[in-house]
């Protein structure tokens, strides 16, 4: 029986194409790009190179792409790098009450440092009201931080209107698009956004790496201080062979975006239409319409998504959940409570996520093992006999 | 996560499931907020654990832990089961991941408030609040230390804030 792998938000294998460029980089392309040498030339051009076609994914100039070593990093550098060369102008920071832990938690240090923020609420399908984001915004805000997509529900966010009101309002927006980029089209002419988080694995590259557009003109101090590659921005020696695997996706991604979405749509859709011959009593999450199309996220009642997981394991199928004991934290997802999901039926939740890959069979062999797994742990269930005798 | 074998076989084959009609006592922990809610029922024949089943709305280690606990419990003296503690069933499972004592701590509650419930019957007590809220320093605290519920870090008794990961150590489940 063989592996299907249905959780690519989490990790998403290489393609055989980018597997081979960074190979080649750590057999042929062994220098330090800022080495004074033929070696060093070498590297620094293929660094350059690799810099253009990720510029091209998101049609910006190549001099606006900084690469860092992930989502998490380009999050943080953004937060925190805005937030302190900005202290003149003010020290409040406007955000959404569904952004992945990056943008929170940083959020949360600078507040220890004596910055202030608001989170604007999102409505039931996880959308923010651009109007709640202009009202959250004040004379001391220098940064709004509102994701481009959800992780944990697929919501797309209406990232246009809410650049136009930061720019009118001077103030910088930054968006996650961690799980857009490469994904659906996200072109920084048409987002307007000063600073956009990406990574590399979403879309087919390696992990640990990532890039942040920063827009000319923008005021940011680097997160990491040293040397000066990526013109200052960013010190360390570069990570070629995680920067040329990613940009090597970013081309694939490029070409095959319009595909790649139609295929993910329609097994999006077919999941959707044939759950309910597998599973009753759950609830899909997000925006019906403005949603990652290779994303669904259903609570499934009266049960648990680690002990889910765990079976569906068992049978080779890999998912992810966002249970309070899944992610070790011991309450329930920030996102799902924002969208108003009961305690008792977030535990239950399910992030199926699609890779390049994923095929109709993985889709009817995921449903065909949903099916018995949810109703093994329903039998085990307090919470579904008590459902059942209507107590 | 790594679970033991034997966490793991008694998730996948667990023992005792399901209810007792008029059972003798019940007890019940836990609740959804936490994602792990216990239920225990109880048959007692001349005190002792004739029969006992479980229900379980939880993790791998809540199923595992509720499914050896009643495997423990089974067939002892009442006596003899309210020694039963959370140690006792976290040994038998050969450990558990740190972060997942808690749920042992359940297995052994539900146990003590299914025995509690018989002998409250018995007495002819009123049938106390079955639900018990999980109080959230029991989740946190092992052995003489505290640590964190959501990145073990240690931190001091009373602390509002984990310094390490800036979460709300004050929230109530």
């Amino acid at each position: 029986m063989s592996n299907i792998h249905l959780d690519h938000i989490s990790v998403s294998p290489l393609l055989p194409e980018v597997q081979e460029a960074m190979i080649e980089v750590i057999r042929d392309f062994r220098g330090n790009p800022s080495s004074q040498n033929v070696a060093g030339e070498l590297a620094a051009e293929k660094l350059e190179k690799a810099r253009d076609s990720v510029a091209g994914l998101i049609n910006c100039d190549p001099r606006e792409v900084v690469f860092v070593s992930g989502g998490t990093e380009s999050i943080n550098m953004a937060v925190k790098g805005v937030a302190r060369a900005n202290v003149e102008k003010g020290k409040h920071i406007v955000t959404s009450n569904i952004e992945h832990n990056a943008v929170n938690r940083s959020v949360k240090r600078l507040m220890h440092l004596g910055w202030k923020a608001t989170s604007v609420a999102v409505n039931e399908k996880g959308r923010v009201d651009p109007d709640e984001v202009a009202k959250a915004i004040r004379e001391d805000t220098i940064l709004v931080s509102i994701m481009h997509s959800n992780n944990e529900v697929g919501t797309l966010q209406p990232v246009e209107e809410i650049a136009e009101i930061a720019k009118k309002r001077r103030v910088f927006f930054h968006t996650d698009a961690v799980d857009s980029v490469g994904v659906v089209p996200v072109d920084v002419q048409k987002l307007g956004a000063d600073l956009i988080s990406f990574a590399s694995n979403p879309f087919g590259g390696p992990t640990g790496v990532g890039g942040l557009f920063i827009r000319r003109g923008t005021r940011i101090f680097p997160l990491l201080d040293g040397g000066i590659q990526e013109n200052n921005r960013r010190a360390g020696t570069e990570n070629l062979i995680g920067i040329v695997g990613m940009s090597v996706a970013a081309t694939l991604a490029q070409e095959n975006m319009a595909a790649r979405v139609v295929q993910y749509r329609s097994l999006r859709d077919l999941l959707l239409r044939e759950l309910p011959n597998s599973i009753d009593e759950y609830f899909v999450n997000g925006h019906p319409e403005h949603v990652l199309p290779n994303l669904v996220s259903i609570s499934i009642r009266y049960i648990e998504g680690e002990s889910v997981v765990l079976m569906l394991d068992d049978e080779k199928i890999a998912v992810s959940t966002r249970s309070a004991c899944a992610t070790g934290s011991l309450r329930t997802s920030h996102v799902l409570q924002s969208i108003g999901r009961e305690y008792a039926d977030a535990q239950g939740t399910l992030i199926i996520s699609l890779g390049i890959q994923t095929r109709q069979e993985d889709i009817h062999r995921f449903l065909s093992a949903l099916r018995g797994v949810v109703q093994t742990l329903r039998d085990i269930s307090p919470l579904y006999k008590k459902a059942n005798r209507g107590s | 996560m790594i679970y033991s074998k034997t966490v793991m076989d008694h998730f996948r084959n667990p023992r005792n499931v399901g209810v007792i009609e008029n059972a003798a006592g019940v007890g019940e922990v836990g609740n959804p907020i936490c994602g792990d809610m216990m239920t225990i029922y109880l048959d007692i024949q001349d005190d002792r654990i004739a029969d006992i089943k479980f229900q379980t709305f939880g993790c791998g280690s809540a199923i595992a832990v509720s499914s050896m606990l009643t495997e423990l419990a089974k067939g002892k003296t009442i006596e003899e089961a309210k020694k039963i503690t959370n140690k006792d069933v976290a040994e038998a499972l050969e450990g558990l991941p740190k972060n997942k004592l808690h749920c042992s701590n359940l297995g052994a509650d539900a146990l003590q408030m299914a025995i509690k419930d018989y002998e409250d019957r018995k007495a002819g007590k009123v049938r106390p609040e079955l639900k018990r809220k999980e109080s959230h320093d029991e989740l946190h605290r092992v052995g003489d230390k505290c640590y964190c519920p959501y990145c073990d870090s240690e931190v001091s008794e009373g602390e509002k804030t984990c310094s390490a990961c800036l979460s709300d150590l004050t929230e109530e489940h």
